[in-house]
């Protein structure tokens, strides 16, 4: 039996950035009420726009960020940018996502953790500009489903709240989370390299205690709070940013099985952790001033 | 729901029950008034050999009800009617269970799009999310019990539209609404007709299974309140009462607080694949509701609505000099 009053309409799951309205085949078409372009993943390109025109000066003038192999990052289809992850208040997320989409004028989803979400305003303006809590199937809905470009740094809140005295040694890459999640959507993983991220907020040491007060992940006394006072927080050193984009490395194994070979996806998140420290430090060889370059 | 029905000739008898009188006219329905927990359903289904129950009187919005009634009503209530459904030699081929997306809860843990089988992020707090987790699991079992009988559990997103007063609608309607300062999570509506439309499809289609209902799309809090034309007013995130101010200030009920700060968001492919298509996406849905608003305002009350005469309706339904159409 078919319903007498419904309309044929061509409903299909929309891959757009902004979701494109469906025609309701009503009579009396209603128009459309959208007043802002938030996506379903609350980011809104507008917002976005603004955010890119307030930071492209941190990112030409202060930064003066530099990047190799940018031509490796595809025009379209989803993939899986996974970078190193460094700075107390790490500059590395938004200076990669703005370059990306200054570059190749495509979205880029930050993968980040859901505790952003819990902040009042931040977690509102973090949604906005892009951010997406770290959820598997997050991931998977952008990168298989929506063909987007997601970036995820593997470290996790260890990258940035280590010391100073360990910097450019990358930490342990999540429990590989991110190699199953590529290979379940069946997208390439395509590694970035960042150099001075290190030297634009050095972490001295922790306070624990103060963390587990204020409820954060983590508290670092770094070394813009000790130069700059509170503005510290804010300021970051304006350390030369050089991120090198390596080859994208693809996994021939079917997607969308239900699981991986857990050894597998613990060598290749090894195999990815060990191209990106290898750049690291070849990058630091090649660089002669933390300052210029 | 019922006038909808009532147009499909091919079904013989529409029974109604409720705990209130039906506010619009019936033309071939009959209706029978059942006390808030449905005690009386096992007699009626007995006595009718019906062969498809409509779930729809669960309670999904707290606002101004007890717990203890909302246990009474989602809980009990479901449990008797599918003990009748369910008594041996029962004539119930298909039941269709109206749920809500409130399951699925809202925290800052969630993923993005909850699908039919993605579970809660944080255990269930508010009583109304319990009463119809349990509600639901009651279903489940009376699912897996009975293997020849079709069952079909629906969960509806937030309702909007024209006529329904829900907690939602209540507060887009005054020139204040609130919201949790910093916070401004999507959301997904689904219009009324929709609602409707969606029970029709899986009844007349005697499609069993579990599906969201949801229009297409979400739209942040403020949006929805500025395409309403409503103020937000911003409230502290952080509270020390146990209850929030929200609560009290707006009367709205407690499980919205959540989903002011963090939305939801649900998967409604799996309805799609059955060949459902929705007329409204879920700004479509405030649209729907806002015109209807406005056009209130502009020009008043609408004219007084139907009332259920039991008499006068008797007299229509049965008496032999009843010959034309009823008209109302």
């Amino acid at each position: 039996m078919t319903d007498r009053r419904s309309a044929r309409t061509d409903e299909k799951p929309s891959t757009a950035v902004v979701p494109i309205r469906v025609p309701c085949g009503r009579d009396d078409a209603l128009e459309d009420p959208r007043l802002s372009d938030v996506d379903e993943w609350g980011r809104s390109e507008r917002f976005r726009a603004l955010a890119r025109s307030l930071y492209e000066p941190v990112y030409s003038k202060w930064f003066r960020v530099r990047w190799e192999g940018l031509e490796k990052i595809p025009d379209e289809g989803g993939a899986l940018l996974v970078a190193n992850h460094a700075g107390a208040i790490p500059s590395d997320a938004p200076v990669i996502m703005h370059g990306i989409e200054k570059e190749l004028g495509r979205p880029v989803y930050g993968l980040a953790d859901y505790f952003f979400r819990t902040i009042p305003v931040v977690g509102t303006l973090w949604a906005r500009g892009g951010g997406v809590s770290a959820r598997p199937a997050n991931a998977y809905r952008l990168l298989r489903e929506q063909g987007q470009l997601v970036l995820d740094f593997p470290e996790g809140t260890k990258g940035p709240s280590k010391s100073f005295t360990d910097r450019y040694q990358l930490r342990r890459f999540g429990r590989g989370g991110f190699v199953e999640i590529a290979m379940r959507a069946g997208v390439p993983i395509i590694p970035i390299a960042v150099t001075g991220s290190e030297e634009a907020m050095p972490v001295l040491f922790r306070l624990p205690a103060v963390a587990k007060v204020l409820g954060l992940p983590y508290f670092p006394v770094t070394a813009n709070l000790l130069a700059l006072g509170p503005l510290g927080l804010l300021v970051p050193f304006p350390a030369k940013f050089t991120l090198r984009v390596l080859d994208p490395v693809s996994f021939d194994v079917p997607p969308d099985q239900e699981r991986y070979s857990k050894s597998r996806v613990m060598d290749e998140a090894e195999r990815i952790r060990a191209l990106i420290q290898e750049s690291v430090y070849d990058m630091l060889r090649a660089r002669r001033s933390v300052w210029f370059g | 729901m019922i006038q909808a029905l009532e147009t499909d000739p091919n079904l013989e008898m529409i029974l109604g029950m409720g705990a209130h009188a039906p506010s619009v006219p019936f033309e071939r329905a009959e209706f029978v008034r059942a006390d808030q927990n449905y005690s009386i359903v096992n007699r009626i289904v007995k006595a009718t050999q019906v062969d498809t129950i409509l779930h729809t009187f669960m309670v999904t919005n707290s606002a101004g009800i007890s717990n203890r009634r909302v246990h009474e009503i989602n809980v009990i209530g479901t449990m008797n009617l599918l003990a009748a459904a369910g008594a041996s030699g029962s004539s119930v081929r298909h039941i269709v269970v109206k749920s809500s997306t409130l399951v699925y809860g809202s925290s800052a843990r969630d993923p993005n799009t909850f699908g039919e089988d993605t579970p809660r992020s944080a255990p269930a707090t508010h009583s109304i999310e319990r009463a119809l987790l349990e509600a639901e699991s009651l279903v489940r079992d009376f699912a897996e019990d009975n293997p020849g009988t079709l069952v079909t559990v629906l969960r509806f997103a937030n309702v909007l539209g024209p006529h329904l007063t829900t907690a939602i609608s209540a507060s887009l309607s005054r020139p204040l609404c609130p919201s949790v300062f910093g916070f401004d999570p999507l959301l997904q509506f689904v219009e009324e007709d929709d609602v409707v439309r969606a029970l029709l499809h899986v009844t007349r289609g005697g499609i069993p299974g579990l599906y969201n209902v949801a229009g297409e799309g979400r739209l942040p809090w403020s949006e929805v309140a500025g395409i309403c034309g409503t103020r937000l007013v911003p409230l502290s995130p952080y509270s020390p009462l146990k209850i929030h101010p929200l609560v009290r200030l707006f009367d709205l009920p407690p499980e919205l607080e959540d989903l002011l700060r963090y939305g939801r968001g649900v998967d409604t492919r799996r309805l799609a694949a059955t060949g459902f298509m929705y007329r409204a996406t879920s700004a479509g849905a405030v649209e729907s509701f806002i015109r209807a608003k406005r056009l209130r305002r502009a020009a008043g009350r609408t004219p007084a609505s139907y009332t259920y005469e039991y008499d006068v309706e008797q007299f229509f339904a049965h008496s032999p000099s009843v010959t034309g159409p009823a008209g109302t």
